[in-house]
């Protein structure tokens, strides 16, 4: 059938927009008139504002106005209206509210010009006064301050002990025992968050706003400027990356909105890219691991516990030490999870929220164990698979983590490993190869799908969710054509418009299980209705048919058993007299059944480092990652979607690193050539497999969400070849030559 | 102060009354309205506003206009034909799915041209190398690499 897509490579339907500069983003709506707003960052990390000083930039031919604390009007009283759908517990950040500051580079005022270079001049003509107070932004300093990591998130799972780890640790004959560590990372997307907020002359706003949920901008501004959600649109048709970025609202677009609404004038604010380090980051973290085996490698008592940084205002929690019970057939496992609250920002999720730094360490730690077993890594994963969740007995919904190990095994050569550290050199480099295993939730929530189908055979489908890269366009156009049985140029997807249907925020790699699907059930509304009509047709074979008896390909219904009794669409639209066929569809998950199952997506990682003897220097030479991802929608933007975790896991492992200094609370590499991420030159060779198996518990389409998972186990994975190339074991990431080098030649 | 400049864009020529300081890419996008490179720093470290001068891809955001007046300038609505098909590196890029979010994907399309414009026939290693001023937060560095291979082909 020419018109069945679904599973195949298809290109991306933006692809051509995308490389002649035809796609359009946040910043790049403009409207004449428009005024530019420019941040003023704070430059202390506790305290108040004394006096702050704006009359020489209001002196400035062309500046309109300047926004601080003293001069904006009261808006939302509550805090509650401050809350966004991705909202930790506590009380968000409210810019301009008061003189307190509460982090360093909190946006202290706005300044709004006729131009942006008006703007960032007269920005720097603002005197801010500080009464400085002393801050606490480290976290090792402060462990004994630590609160629990509990609190009702949407995601999020409570840690849960099970059985006696004391006493299962106290008894087990071999353990290992590690402390690990990373610093703070920031998303940093390529694009810089930017919102375009557009004054309409009847009062009401359309606002390019920069964000994985238009739904969530537009609730936001709703709730804080009192605004009725009627007069409130938000667009975001392109995101240039995001990666938990956009998440939640961020500063910027307060700022516009205030800013359009006081001037009743449409306000443009970009953030610059050193203020692109002034909010969200992934939280740093120090993790402990005990693990405890018999020497036949069964292991018998797993603990994690973990430190993790929050602000002072918010608590931020995510799944970092929930992991180990997904993998390992153990029944002692105890989970401590704890944050300290510090003179920072909120952390916000960054891809493979806890996931990725949380698997870190728990893969780390199995790599020691195997070790001090003498057993091969691989070998112990498989002796303690697990077919269940151990901290409640659930089976998972499907789960083919013991063929991603095998595939991916061989694939690598890794039955040629030579476990001996040091053990494989290559001119002056020593070879390392290391494994570790990725879980991560296949998560569906509700979402709505609209359809309207046209006399002229054209479907349009639309939902308010984003596309950040990911292509949320190509696969509902994918679904919706092989659905219908239409070819792909004849669908058109819409998507990042509040006036969409609902959708939540595209995070937690849920929108492919979940707008797909709801996208897939609404084109089966349409079907059902055009095999209705073609039901009604005098003569019709099709009289009282089901959706059952017949197939929809090729524009036209077709009897299932005998191809040549068919009808095309158009003749069934010209015959009934119809124009239009719309449908809505609310797709809400089918929790009774979901609810018997853990849902999670796995993968097996194989890495391959070459360390130079004596400069230290690590590079990522090969990686095979082999994924657990239930069905896959389109080859292509899955394939890239696991590529980009694992140059993310790549980058996790040898680059990032948010660097604060301590005395000023700030941090201080914030830019892109001091905040280094992988690039270009640090390409292994990746190698990327999928072993499929339709979850029809998760979606409908039988696809679990992919976003995430590809980064998951990268760390460790290269991590644990480092060891097995150098005999050193650095357990803080990332992993850069100075801890390759100390303490003695490597 | 403002003065007017002659720039030499995608082959015609157009006259700028502008600062002669202003960064060429401000001018670009806002006085030409070529949206193709992007502002992604400002500071010549990320590569999303590269375009050709004389043939060579560089960034844009912090060279002076004055001194992009004596150049050819190409940006990335200037490489395909004027029926609308694709420079063969675009097309590559389309093929080989080297779009994720696309931000930075002006400066790797420009950049690779200017590439090719110089090796014809490069390795995988002459890729890596000549793309060492381009950012990519998605991720999408190998199918770049291979859709530049595959274009040095066409």
């Amino acid at each position: 059938m020419a018109t069945s897509f679904i599973g195949k490579p298809k290109n991306r339907v933006d692809g051509r927009d995308k490389v002649t500069g035809a796609a359009k983003y946040t910043a790049e709506f403009h409207r004449p008139g428009l005024l530019h707003g420019v941040v003023v960052s704070g430059t202390i990390a506790k305290g108040r504002i004394k006096n702050i000083d704006t009359a020489e930039a209001l002196d400035i031919n062309g500046v309109v106005e300047v926004f601080t604390h003293n001069n904006i009007p009261s808006l939302a009283w509550l805090d509650l209206s401050y809350k966004d759908m991705d909202a930790p517990p506590g009380d968000p950040f409210r810019p301009l509210h008061s003189d307190e500051i509460q982090f360093n580079m909190q946006p202290v005022a706005l300044v709004v010009a006729d131009s942006l270079e008006l703007a960032q001049y007269a920005a720097t003509l603002v005197k801010v006064d500080y009464e400085v107070e002393e801050h606490r932004t480290k976290l090792a300093d402060n462990l004994a301050d630590s609160i629990e990591g509990k609190g009702l998130r949407a995601g999020f799972t409570p840690p849960e002990s099970i059985g006696n780890f004391k006493e299962a640790y106290a008894d087990a004959e071999v353990k290992i025992e590690a402390e690990y560590s990373h610093g703070a990372e920031h998303h940093n997307p390529m694009e810089m968050h930017a919102s375009t907020v557009f004054y309409e002359e009847d009062g009401s706003l359309t606002v390019y706003d920069k964000t994985q949920g238009v739904l969530n901008s537009q609730h936001y501004i709703s709730m804080v400027f009192g605004l009725s959600k009627k007069k409130v649109r938000v667009l975001s048709p392109f995101v240039g990356g995001a990666f938990g970025s956009a998440l939640r609202p961020q500063y910027q677009l307060f700022m516009a909105t205030l800013a359009a609404l006081q001037l009743k004038r449409s306000v443009k604010v970009e953030l610059t890219r050193p203020q692109m380090f002034s909010f969200g980051h992934r939280p740093i973290t120090i993790q402990n691991l005990k693990l405890g085996a018999t020497t036949k490698g069964k292991i018998e008592a797993i603990s994690h516990q973990a430190y993790s940084e929050t602000s002072t205002f918010e608590k931020y929690i995510e799944n970092i030490v929930n992991w180990s019970a997904k993998l390992y057939d153990c029944g002692n496992i105890e989970q401590i999870y704890k944050v300290v609250r510090l003179d920072v920002y909120t952390p916000l999720d960054m891809r493979a929220p806890g996931g990725a730094t949380g698997m870190y360490a728990l893969e780390a730690a199995m790599d020691e164990l195997a070790y001090k077993l003498k057993m091969d890594p691989l070998e112990l994963r498989l002796k303690n698979y697990t077919e269940e969740d151990m901290s409640d007995g659930k089976p998972f919904s499907t789960k083919t983590l013991r063929e991603c190990f095998k595939q991916g095994a061989e694939r690598f050569g890794w039955e040629k490993r030579n476990p001996e550290p040091r053990s494989m050199k290559d001119g002056n480099h020593f070879t390392g190869w290391g494994m570790a295993t990725g879980v991560w939730d296949a998560m569906q929530v509700p979402a709505r799908a609209k359809a309207e189908f046209s006399a002229d055979g054209t479907l349009t489908i639309g939902s308010a969710t984003a596309d950040i890269g990911t292509g949320t366009y190509t696969i509902m156009t994918q679904i919706a054509a092989e659905t219908l049985g239409l070819p792909l140029e004849k669908v058109t997807a819409e998507l990042g418009d509040s006036d969409l249907p609902f959708a939540f925020i595209e995070g937690g790699s849920s929108t492919a299980a979940s707008v797909g699907s709801a996208v897939q059930k609404v084109c089966r509304k349409i079907a059902k209705k055009l095999l209705k009509e073609a039901g009604k047709i005098k003569g019709s074979p099709f009289k009282g048919a089901d959706l059952e008896d017949v197939v929809f390909s090729d524009e036209k219904i077709s009897d299932k058993n005998d191809p040549s009794v068919n009808m095309t669409f158009s003749e069934v639209m010209k015959s009934r007299h119809l124009e239009k066929i719309r449908k809505k569809y609310m797709l809400l998950p089918n929790m009774l059944k979901q609810r018997k199952y853990n849902r999670n997506t796995h993968s097996a990682v194989f890495a391959e480092v070459k360390v130079d003897e004596d400069l230290g220097t690590i590079k990522v030479t090969r990686i095979v990652s082999a994924i657990d991802g239930g069905r896959i929608l389109n080859l292509k933007t899955a394939h890239s979607q696991i590529l980009g975790g694992v140059v993310w896991g790549i980058s996790m492992a040898l680059h990032e690193d948010s660097f604060m200094d301590h005395n000023f609370g700030r941090f201080i590499n914030h830019d892109l050539s001091k905040y280094h991420v992988a690039v270009n030159a640090d390409m292994p060779d990746i190698d990327i497999l999928f072993v499929e198996e339709p979850d029809n518990v998760v979606s409908s389409v039988g696809a679990k969400g992919i976003g995430e998972i590809g980064l998951v186990g990268v760390a460790a994975a290269i991590s644990n070849a480092v060891y097995h190339a150098t005999g050193k074991r650095i357990r803080s990431l990332p992993l850069t030559l100075d801890k390759a080098m100390t303490e003695r030649k490597i | 102060m403002k003065i007017l400049i002659t720039l030499r864009v995608n082959g015609k020529e157009h006259e700028v009354n502008v600062d002669p300081q202003t960064p060429l890419l401000y001018v670009l996008r806002n006085n030409l309205g070529l949206k193709g490179p992007k502002f992604g720093c400002g500071l010549s470290q990320c590569g999303a506003c590269m375009v050709l001068f004389d043939g060579k891809a560089n960034p844009s955001c912090l060279i002076a206009v004055e001194r992009a007046a004596e150049m050819e300038i190409t940006t990335l609505e200037g490489l395909g034909d004027e029926n609308g098909n694709l420079h063969k590196v675009q097309q590559a890029f389309v093929e080989e799915q080297a779009a994720q979010c696309g931000y930075c994907l002006n400066g790797l399309v420009m950049a690779s041209v200017g590439l090719l414009n110089e090796k014809p026939n490069p390795s995988d290693k002459e890729i890596q190398a000549g793309l060492y001023r381009n950012i990519c937060r998605c991720g999408v560095h190998a199918r770049v690499i291979r859709a530049v291979k595959k274009a040095s082909a066409l």
